[in-house]
């Protein structure tokens, strides 16, 4: 199908780019209703990707890109649970949502995260399983994730590792503080920074400039550049699990659920 | 060089001009949470606004406990 419109997402091909934009309430958390929504981007990605050259992920709500996971679902779910159902809940979550990074990591598409606003956590590994990453000036990127005695787990540092320094990687993780446009482009995470409001369009422009080229060669050239690193995501996804069942963990998710901060976000 | 003085009265007028009032309502020891209703959201956005202005890194955790100009203001000079 061509297009479509679901509760958290939608997708539709436009003059030959797949754009495929998040609208779930507040800042398109991620949790298990998404998750089954990108789940069915990835299957028809198969047909789509015959009609397209270039992928677009982007968000309508005006927050930002995405939040990252719903930790507050996440929460309500795994509350009433055994340790032992808890790890395989959060297992069998981990083991789908990186089926679907990793097959938006390998589609044979340019693919583009045109961010706004907040894109943290789990949506900051979304961006980084793109090709290219285009933000508006007013992008917030961080992994906020030590706070809870969790590391990111969608795949963030294994890709993360890929594209920059480790000690920008060990910086953005063991701070948990947020960066800026300027600085991610600074250190090579984002390709173009654009004024507010137009990272969409300037992604368009983007697609619009790769419809130019064999997209046989962009895929091979893709292919060869940009190796996925599947063995590292494994280990990601047991280091997680492991660290799941911690006290730590309950008592950060219990923390972020109740808090009334007025940083809640933030480390 | 910026003075403490004229940073803070930069932040005063950047802080007016993102949440669009008039900058002589705000003095330098005003509760911005309070005075702008804000969330965490959109002090973000306010930090983004500074950093950009002055062209500094001001790493968010700086900003915890933080909740007036003044304060606000002196965690940039250090900065310049």
């Amino acid at each position: 199908m061509n297009s479509f419109q679901g509760k958290t997402l939608s997708w539709r091909v436009a003059d030959g780019a797949i754009e495929l934009s998040l609208h779930r309430e507040p800042c398109n958390e991620i949790g298990l209703e998404t998750l089954g929504e990108l789940e069915q981007f990835v299957t028809a990605l198969g047909s789509l990707q015959r009609d397209a050259h270039a992928l677009i992920i982007s968000s309508a709500r005006t927050e930002g890109f995405c939040a990252g996971a719903d930790l507050r679902e996440l929460h309500r779910l795994v509350q009433p649970l055994r340790t032992a159902d808890r790890l395989a809940g959060v297992h069998a979550f981990l083991e789908r949502i990186h089926g679907v990074m990793n097959a938006l990591d390998a589609a044979p598409l340019t693919t583009i995260a045109a961010v706004h606003g907040v894109t943290f956590g789990g949506g900051f590994e979304l961006a980084l399983v793109c090709d290219l990453i285009i933000t508006d000036k007013m992008t917030r990127f961080c992994f906020p994730e030590l706070r809870l005695g969790l590391i990111p787990g969608f795949g963030g540092i294994p890709r993360l590792k890929r594209d920059l320094g480790n000690a920008v990687v060990r910086d953005l993780l063991l701070t948990g503080r947020s960066i800026n446009a300027a600085k991610a482009q600074s250190v090579g995470l984002v390709s173009q920074v654009v004024a507010e409001g137009d990272a969409l369009r300037v992604a368009r422009a983007t697609a619009a400039q790769l419809k130019k080229f064999d997209r046989n060669t962009a895929a091979a050239a893709k292919h060869f550049i940009k190796p996925i690193p599947y063995e590292e995501l494994r280990r990601e996804i047991e280091l997680f699990s492991d660290l799941f069942t911690r006290p730590a963990v309950e008592e950060g998710l219990r923390k972020f659920v109740e808090s009334t901060d007025a940083l809640p976000y933030l480390p | 060089m910026n003075t403490i003085q004229t940073t803070t009265d930069e932040v005063l007028r950047i802080a007016a001009d993102h949440f669009k009032v008039p900058r002589e309502q705000l003095t330098p020891d005003d509760d911005f949470f309070k005075k702008f209703g804000i969330n965490s959201l959109q002090a973000l956005e306010l930090l983004t606004r500074i950093e950009q202005h002055f062209k500094i890194e001001l790493p968010d955790y700086e900003l915890q406990g933080v909740s007036d100009f003044r304060t606000l203001a002196e965690r940039i000079q250090s900065r310049l």
